[in-house]
C-alpha cells in the first residue's frame, strides 16, 4: 500500500498535467479563428493595389486617390515649392528620415528622397497625419505645405513634419511606374 | 445558490471583497462546493453540454455579426462573403449553423431525461417551467436566425410561420402586418428579426441562471429520485462533476465537429442556397428538423386556427406537466409501466418529426393525426391515470444503498472505504 | 387490469410503428439520380485540379454565355484549394472580360478590362434582361448552385448519408441533368422552347436546351471530349465554385478530430482517477 502511495501520485500528476496542457492548447487553437476573423479579409487584401493615371496633373495641381481606404495625395509641385523644400537642412527637421517605403528605412529626408525619382516635381504621399490619423489640409500652415487642423501639425512642401505633435513625416506608399504616365500604388 | 460555500477568505484583499461583494463564495457555493448527488449518470451531463453550446452560439454569433449585413439586398451576399473571403468565415458560419442543431439535440435529450427521472416533480416545478420558457425562447431565436441568410427557405419559412398568427380571429391580420412591418416579409421584417435574434440569447442566458438557481435551491434530482439523506449521498460539484461534464462536453464536441467539418450542410436545406425570391415558392417548404414534430401537429389539423392552437398547446401542456403526473414516485427507474409508456412517447415524438418532413397528403396526414392524438393523450390521460394504476417497485432507502446494490459491481468493490 | 394496460400499450405501439413505417415505403420522390465517383467526396476528398481547370474551360466556353457566377472572383482561380491557376494566368483570364466601373473623372460609367479582384461578370445586366433573352426562363447563377440542388435521399437513405458523409447531391444532380436529355415519350407534349429531361428536379421539361456536345470544347491534356466527361468536369467545377473552402475544411477537420479524440481519452482517464474513491 505504502509503495503505491509513493508511485501513484506522480503518475496521476502527469495525467492531470497532460490533460490540462492539452486543454490549454485546444483553447488557444480555438481562439485563433475568433481573433483572425477581424483581420483584413481576402477581398480587402486583393484590393491592396490601385493604378493611377497622372498625365493630367498640371504644375501646382494635386489629386487625391483612395488606396486601402485612405487618401493618397499626388502633387505636381511648383518650382518655388521644390526650392523651399531643398532650402531646409536635414538637421533642422524633427524627423530626419524619408519615410519612403520605396527606399531603405534609414534614407535621409532630403527632397530628392521624398519626391519621385527622376520627376522631382512629383510627390506621392499617404494623406494621413502621422499624429492621430486626420487628413491634413493642402497648401496651408506655416510652411506652405500641409496643415493638420486636428492638433496643429505643420508639414512643409515635401510633406515633412516641421512643427506640432506629429512624430513623423507623411508616409510615402510603395509605388512604381507601370508606364510613362501610370503609377501603381501598393 | 449560495449557502453551500465552504469558502473562508484568507488574504486581506479577499476578506475586503467578501464583506462587500461575496461573489467568490457565491460561485464556490454554486459550482465548487455545491453538494451534488453522487449517482448522477451521463444523461445529467447534458445540462453542462447545453451551457457550452449556448456560449459557443453566442461567441460565434457575435463574430458573424461583424461581417453580416441585415438588408434584403445584401444579406445573402454578406453570408457568401463570410463563406468565401472572411478569415475562417466558413468555419464560424458552419459552427453557428450546426451549433443550432446541436443545441436542439442536446435540449431534447435534456428534456427527455427530465421526463424520465421525474425532474419536473415537486419541489422542482419552477426549474422545469423555466426550462420550458428557455425552450420557447430557443425556438424563437432559432427561427429568426434561420431567416437571416435570406435564402429561399429563410424567406418562405418566415412567411409561413408568421402567417400562423393570421389564424387568430379579428386581430390576426393586424398582428401579422405588425410582425412584418409591411404587407409581406421584407426588409423591416429582416431587420427586426436580426435585432431580436441578437437579443434573445442573452435572455436565454438570464433564464438559464434562474433555472440553475431554482434546482440549486431544491438540490439536484438524481436517477433514484430520492433525496440525499446523509453526507455520504453527496459529493462536491468540483472536481467530480466539473471533470465529468468536461469529458462529456468534449465527447459532444466530437459529434459537433463531425457535422461541421464533414457534413456541414446535412442539417440545412439545399433551397437556402438560393437567394430569397418573393415571386417563387419552393416545392416543399420544410422547417428545420427541430421544428418538425410541432410542424406535423400543426398540419394534422384540418382547421387553420385549430392547428395553430394544438401546435402551441403541445408546448403549453409541458408547463402543467408537474401537476399532470399523479405518481408519488419520482424516478422512472422504479415505475415499470411508466417506463414503457415513456419510450412509446419518445417513439411518437420521433415519428411526428418524420411525418413533419413528409408532404401533407394521404397516409401521412392520417398517421400524423394518430400520433398527435397520442402525444396529447400521454400528457392528459396516460400520466394522470398511471399514478393510480401503477404499482411502483420498492424504493431504496438511500442513494448510497441504491449505488451499492445496483450497477452490477462486484461486492469487493463496494467494500472500499470512503476516504473522503 | 395490468393485462389490459399491456394489451392497450401493445396495440398503440403497433399502430405507431405502422403509422411511421407505412408512408416511409412510399417515400423517394423526385428523379432517380445515379451517384457518381468524385475526387472530393469522403473525409479526405480533395478537388482534382486538372478536372477543375477542364470544368472551368467548359463553363467559360459553354455555360457562361447564359449563367453568371457572381460570387466568384477571378482571384479565386489562383487561391489554394481551387483549380490552381497561377496569378499571371488569372490576370490574362481576367483581362479577357470587361466590367462596368466608375464613375470616372468625367462622371461616366465605363467598361474596363477586369482585374483579378473583380467578380465574374454576369452575362446579363439584370434578371429581366436574362429572362427576355431566354424565353422567360432565368438561367440561375452558378455561385451556390451545386449546394442549392439536392434530390432528397428519402428514408432510410438520409440516415446512412450521415455515416457515408454523402454531400455530393449537387454535382450528382448536375451531372445527371446534363447527360439526361432524351427524346420525349410519344404521349408527352413538350411545349415550345422546352426540352424533355427525366432527370430535371422540378418537372419533366426545362427551358435549357442540351448544352453539351461531343468535341464541343477542346481539351489539351488528352481527356476524352465526350458529353459525359464535360458534364463531369463542369459539375466538379461548380462544386468548387459553391464550396471553395472544402479542402481546407476537410484538412482542418482531420486535425480537429484527432485532437478531440486524444483529449477526450485523456479526460476519460482523468475523470476515472478523480472518481476512483467514490462509489457511484
Amino acid at each position: 500500500m505504502a509503495q503505491q502511495d509513493t508511485v501513484e501520485p506522480t503518475r496521476r500528476d502527469f495525467l492531470y498535467i497532460a490533460t490540462g496542457a492539452m486543454g490549454a492548447v485546444g483553447a488557444a487553437a480555438l481562439a485563433w479563428p475568433f481573433i483572425d476573423q477581424m483581420n483584413p479579409d481576402a477581398s480587402a487584401l486583393s484590393l491592396a493595389s490601385i493604378e493611377v493615371d497622372i498625365s493630367a496633373i498640371d504644375e501646382g495641381q494635386e489629386i487625391k486617390v483612395m488606396w486601402r481606404g485612405k487618401p493618397v495625395f499626388i502633387r505636381n509641385r511648383s518650382a518655388r515649392e521644390i526650392e523651399e523644400a531643398n532650402a531646409v537642412a536635414i538637421s533642422d527637421l524633427p524627423d530626419p528620415y524619408a519615410r519612403n517605403a520605396n527606399l531603405g528605412a534609414d534614407a535621409q529626408a532630403t527632397d530628392a528622397n521624398r519626391g519621385v525619382e527622376g520627376r522631382e516635381a512629383l510627390i506621392v504621399m499617404v494623406g494621413v497625419c502621422t499624429h492621430l490619423g486626420c487628413i491634413p489640409l493642402g497648401q496651408a500652415g506655416d510652411f506652405g505645405g500641409w496643415f493638420c487642423p486636428c492638433h496643429g501639425s505643420h508639414y512643409d512642401t515635401a510633406g515633412r513634419i516641421r512643427k506640432g505633435p506629429a512624430p513623423e513625416n507623411l508616409l510615402i506608399p510603395p509605388f512604381e511606374f507601370i508606364s510613362d504616365n501610370v503609377i501603381q500604388i501598393g | 445558490m449560495a449557502g453551500h460555500s465552504n469558502y473562508v477568505p484568507q488574504s486581506a484583499a479577499a476578506k475586503w471583497l467578501e464583506s462587500r461583494l461575496p461573489v467568490i463564495s457565491l460561485v464556490r457555493g454554486s459550482f465548487v462546493d455545491f453538494p451534488t448527488p453522487k449517482n448522477l449518470n451521463y444523461w445529467w451531463t447534458f445540462g453542462g453540454i447545453l451551457f457550452f453550446v449556448l456560449i459557443a452560439q453566442i461567441l460565434t454569433g457575435i463574430v458573424l455579426v461583424m461581417h453580416y449585413t441585415p438588408n434584403t439586398a445584401l444579406a445573402f451576399a454578406s453570408v457568401e462573403h463570410i463563406m468565401r473571403d472572411v478569415n475562417f468565415g466558413w468555419l464560424l458560419r458552419y459552427l453557428h449553423a450546426n451549433g443550432a442543431s446541436m443545441f436542439f439535440i442536446a435540449v431534447f435529450i435534456h428534456m427527455f431525461r427530465g421526463m424520465y427521472y421525474g425532474s419536473y416533480k415537486a419541489p422542482r416545478e419552477i426549474s422545469w417551467i423555466l426550462g420550458v420558457v428557455i425552450f420557447l425562447i430557443m425556438m424563437a431565436t432559432a427561427f429568426m436566425g434561420y431567416v437571416l441568410p435570406w435564402g429561399q427557405m429563410s424567406f418562405w419559412g418566415a412567411t409561413v410561420i408568421t402567417n400562423l398568427f393570421s389564424a387568430l380571429p379579428l386581430v390576426g391580420e393586424p398582428i401579422v402586418n405588425w410582425l412584418w412591418g409591411g404587407f409581406a416579409v421584407d426588409n423591416p421584417t429582416l431587420n427586426r428579426f436580426f435585432s431580436l435574434h441578437y437579443l434573445l440569447p442573452f435572455m436565454i442566458f438570464g433564464v438559464v441562471l434562474l433555472h440553475v438557481w431554482a434546482f440549486h435551491t431544491t438540490g439536484n434530482n438524481n436517477p433514484t429520485g430520492i433525496n440525499p439523506k446523509t453526507k455520504q449521498d453527496t459529493i462536491p460539484f468540483h472536481p467530480y462533476y466539473t471533470i465529468k461534464d468536461l469529458f462529456a462536453i468534449v465527447v459532444f464536441m466530437i459529434l459537433f465537429a463531425y457535422f461541421v467539418f464533414y457534413i456541414p450542410n446535412y442539417m440545412g436545406h439545399a433551397d437556402n442556397y438560393i437567394e430569397a425570391d418573393p415571386l417563387v415558392t419552393p416545392a416543399h417548404i420544410v422547417p428545420e428538423w427541430y421544428f418538425l414534430p410541432f410542424y406535423a401537429i400543426l398540419r394534422a389539423v384540418p382547421d387553420k386556427l385549430g392547428g395553430v392552437v394544438l401546435m402551441f398547446g403541445s408546448i403549453a401542456v409541458m408547463f402543467v406537466l408537474p401537476w399532470l403526473d399523479t405518481s408519488k414516485v419520482r424516478s422512472g427507474t422504479y415505475r415499470p409501466l411508466f417506463k414503457q409508456f415513456f419510450w412509446i412517447f419518445v417513439a411518437v415524438c420521433v415519428g411526428l418529426g418524420y411525418l413533419g418532413a413528409m408532404p401533407a397528403e394521404g397516409g401521412y396526414v392520417i398517421a400524423a393525426r394518430i400520433l398527435t392524438t397520442y402525444y396529447f393523450a400521454h400528457f392528459l390521460i396516460i400520466l394522470p391515470l398511471l399514478g393510480f394504476l401503477e404499482k411502483p417497485k420498492e424504493l431504496p432507502a438511500s442513494i448510497s444503498e441504491a449505488v451499492l446494490s445496483g450497477g452490477g459491481k462486484p461486492a469487493g468493490a463496494v467494500a472500499a472505504p470512503e476516504t473522503k | 387490469m395490468k393485462t389490459m394496460i399491456k394489451s392497450v400499450r401493445g396495440a398503440l405501439l403497433a399502430v405507431a410503428a405502422l403509422a411511421v413505417a407505412a408512408p416511409a415505403m412510399a417515400a423517394g420522390e423526385g428523379p432517380h439520380i445515379e451517384r457518381q465517383q468524385w475526387s472530393f467526396s469522403g473525409p479526405f476528398g480533395q478537388y482534382d485540379k486538372a478536372q477543375l481547370q477542364r470544368g472551368f474551360k467548359v463553363y467559360k466556353e459553354v455555360c457562361a454565355s447564359c449563367h453568371g457566377a457572381n460570387f466568384m472572383a477571378f482571384r479565386n482561380l489562383a487561391e489554394p484549394g481551387g483549380p490552381g491557376f497561377t496569378e499571371d494566368q488569372v490576370k490574362v483570364i481576367a483581362a479577357e472580360y470587361t466590367v462596368m466601373k466608375g464613375p470616372n473623372d468625367d462622371g461616366e460609367m465605363e467598361e474596363v478590362a477586369a482585374i483579378p479582384s473583380d467578380r465574374w461578370p454576369s452575362p446579363f445586366p439584370n434578371q429581366q434582361a436574362a429572362r427576355a433573352a431566354n424565353g422567360g426562363a432565368y438561367p440561375p447563377d452558378f455561385s451556390t448552385l451545386a449546394k442549392a440542388r439536392a434530390v432528397a435521399s428519402g428514408f432510410p437513405g438520409f440516415i446512412f448519408d450521415i455515416f457515408t458523409q454523402y454531400q455530393e447531391q449537387g454535382p450528382d444532380y448536375i451531372y445527371n441533368l446534363l447527360t439526361g436529355y432524351e427524346d420525349a415519350p410519344d404521349d408527352l407534349d413538350v411545349p415550345a422552347g422546352q426540352y424533355y429531361n427525366p432527370k430535371f428536379i422540378a418537372g419533366q421539361t426545362l427551358a435549357m436546351a442540351p448544352p453539351l456536345f461531343a468535341d464541343g470544347v477542346e481539351y489539351t491534356d488528352g481527356t476524352p471530349t465526350t458529353v459525359e466527361q464535360y458534364a463531369k468536369d463542369v459539375s466538379a467545377f461548380m462544386m468548387w465554385v459553391a464550396e471553395p473552402k472544402l479542402e481546407e475544411r476537410k484538412r482542418m477537420g482531420f486535425r480537429v478530430m484527432i485532437f478531440l479524440i486524444v483529449f477526450a481519452s485523456l479526460l476519460y482517464f482523468t475523470k476515472k482517477s478523480v472518481w476512483r474513491d467514490v462509489d457511484h
